[in-house]
């Protein structure tokens, strides 16, 4: 790893200032995703502001019939919250079944959903309830986002603070893992409101996670579980690698959305 | 360079070092505790495990700034210096480890998993919750035994 400077702002204020005069710099949370990329050279700053001690944003709460998540939540804590249970269990099983229990304790959404790995677990759940994410600039709606690969709407040094989920009727999540890798080869999260479905698809696009409309249609018409099971999965845009070809990640998602279905409320995981 | 303070194994330890050095590089290079190994450097293989504020984390992705102010325990902090601990009688007594070098890591990552729940574990969980340490001998059929029986020692009391 190249020399850097480490620092540790314990507010918002001082991170946004360190950001703005600081050459070459980056922001660490759990540091599951940064330490190993600067491990291989694949990412060489000058310096790293570490955000994780920074009390305002951590905090899980509800408001009105919204579920406000604290971009410094660790992925344990999410996957543990009572509230996220209780208003939104799917979610909380996701959290819980990413990586290993050691990536758990350090992984936090803030630094998931604004790395947006495309095999990353939270930007289905995001795109799939439709959040907002609430920035120190501004508020950014889920469907506005998530860009492209690795890619998304923040300015350069925007800070996520929180991620609002609105409370649905439902949720369910369902995915297939590598065994190896423990990233998702397909996930999909369901997520059913009054007068609309969502379903959202990570770890197999390759412009990273994205939305199949003409399911949620057809599901809003009629919530069956057996709308996936001859659904047509375009694998124009799939990712072919060395874990699976298009068409295995095309009936994987097919697979995945079944089983969301059939398991509403609940989380499946396959490896 | 910064001057880190943090307590490990019951001592508080202060060193200047590099900003970019590792929990494990740390513990391993500049404290002489190489029973914390580096396997894959990854981030996979959970060789480097140690608790930290006692939950586990993987020392080779955790930068030792970070862990400023916190308690380490690392695989030499287990034994009272007379007595094994319960993980490590239940490690030799059902056979968990041949080469040995996911053996800390494995201690230690089963301690906080044990601490975790106020009672016995299933095999079934500890299959689940341990996918974050690999194993190339064993087959982990033993390592899962020594990891329940652990758990009827240290909730027994």
């Amino acid at each position: 790893m190249s020399p850097m400077t480490y620092h540790r702002p314990t507010t918002l204020g001082q991170a946004k200032e360190l950001s703005q005069t600081l050459e070459n710099a980056v922001f660490m949370s759990g540091g599951h995703t940064l330490l190993p990329a600067m491990k291989q050279d694949l990412a060489t700053p000058d310096h790293v502001i570490d955000l994780s001690h920074i009390g305002e944003l951590e905090a899980i709460r509800v408001d009105s019939n919204d579920l406000i998540i604290g971009a410094m939540s660790t992925h344990v804590q999410v996957a543990t919250s009572k509230i996220v249970q209780e208003l939104i269990p799917a979610l909380a099983g996701l959290a819980g079944s990413i990586g290993d229990r050691q990536v758990r304790q350090r992984g936090t959404i803030g630094g998931s959903v604004a790395n947006n790995d495309p095999a990353a677990d939270y930007p289905s759940a995001v795109l799939g309830l439709g959040g907002t994410i609430i920035t120190n600039l501004r508020e950014i709606r889920a469907d506005d986002f998530f860009v492209g690969l690795f890619e998304t709407a923040l300015e350069p040094f925007e800070i996520i603070i929180a991620i609002r989920f609105p409370t649905p009727l439902s949720a369910g999540y369902a995915k297939f893992k590598s065994p190896a890798a423990r990233y998702p080869q397909a996930g999909v999260f369901i997520a059913r409101f009054e007068g609309s479905v969502r379903v959202a698809v990570t770890g197999a696009g390759q412009s990273g996670v994205y939305r199949l409309v003409q399911l949620e249609k057809t599901l809003l018409e009629s919530f069956v579980d057996g709308a996936a099971a001859n659904l047509e999965i375009s694998t124009e845009n799939l990712i072919e690698d060395m874990y699976a070809t298009k068409d295995y990640r095309a009936n994987l998602v097919r697979m995945m959305t079944s089983h969301a279905l059939k398991h509403m409320g609940t989380i499946s995981i396959f490896k | 360079m910064s001057m880190v303070g943090l307590e490990v194994n019951g001592r508080l330890v202060s060193k200047d070092v590099p900003d970019n050095m590792l929990l494990a590089e740390f513990l391993r290079d500049s404290l002489g505790l190489t029973g914390t190994h580096v396997g894959c450097d990854t981030t996979q293989c959970g060789c480097c495990i140690v608790l930290v504020d006692g939950v586990s984390v993987k020392s080779c992705t955790v930068l030792v700034a970070n862990a400023k102010d916190s308690r380490v325990v690392t695989v030499e902090g287990l034994s009272d210096g007379v007595h094994l601990h319960p993980i490590q009688e239940a490690f030799i007594e059902h056979h968990a480890l041949q080469c040995g070098f996911c053996t800390p890591g494995m201690m230690m990552s089963a301690v906080d998993l044990i601490n975790r729940h106020a009672r016995v574990l299933t095999p079934e969980e500890v299959r689940s919750e341990m996918e974050g340490n690999l194993c190339r001998c064993t087959g982990y059929h033993n390592i899962v035994k020594a990891i329940v029986a652990a758990s009827e020692k240290m909730h027994a009391r």
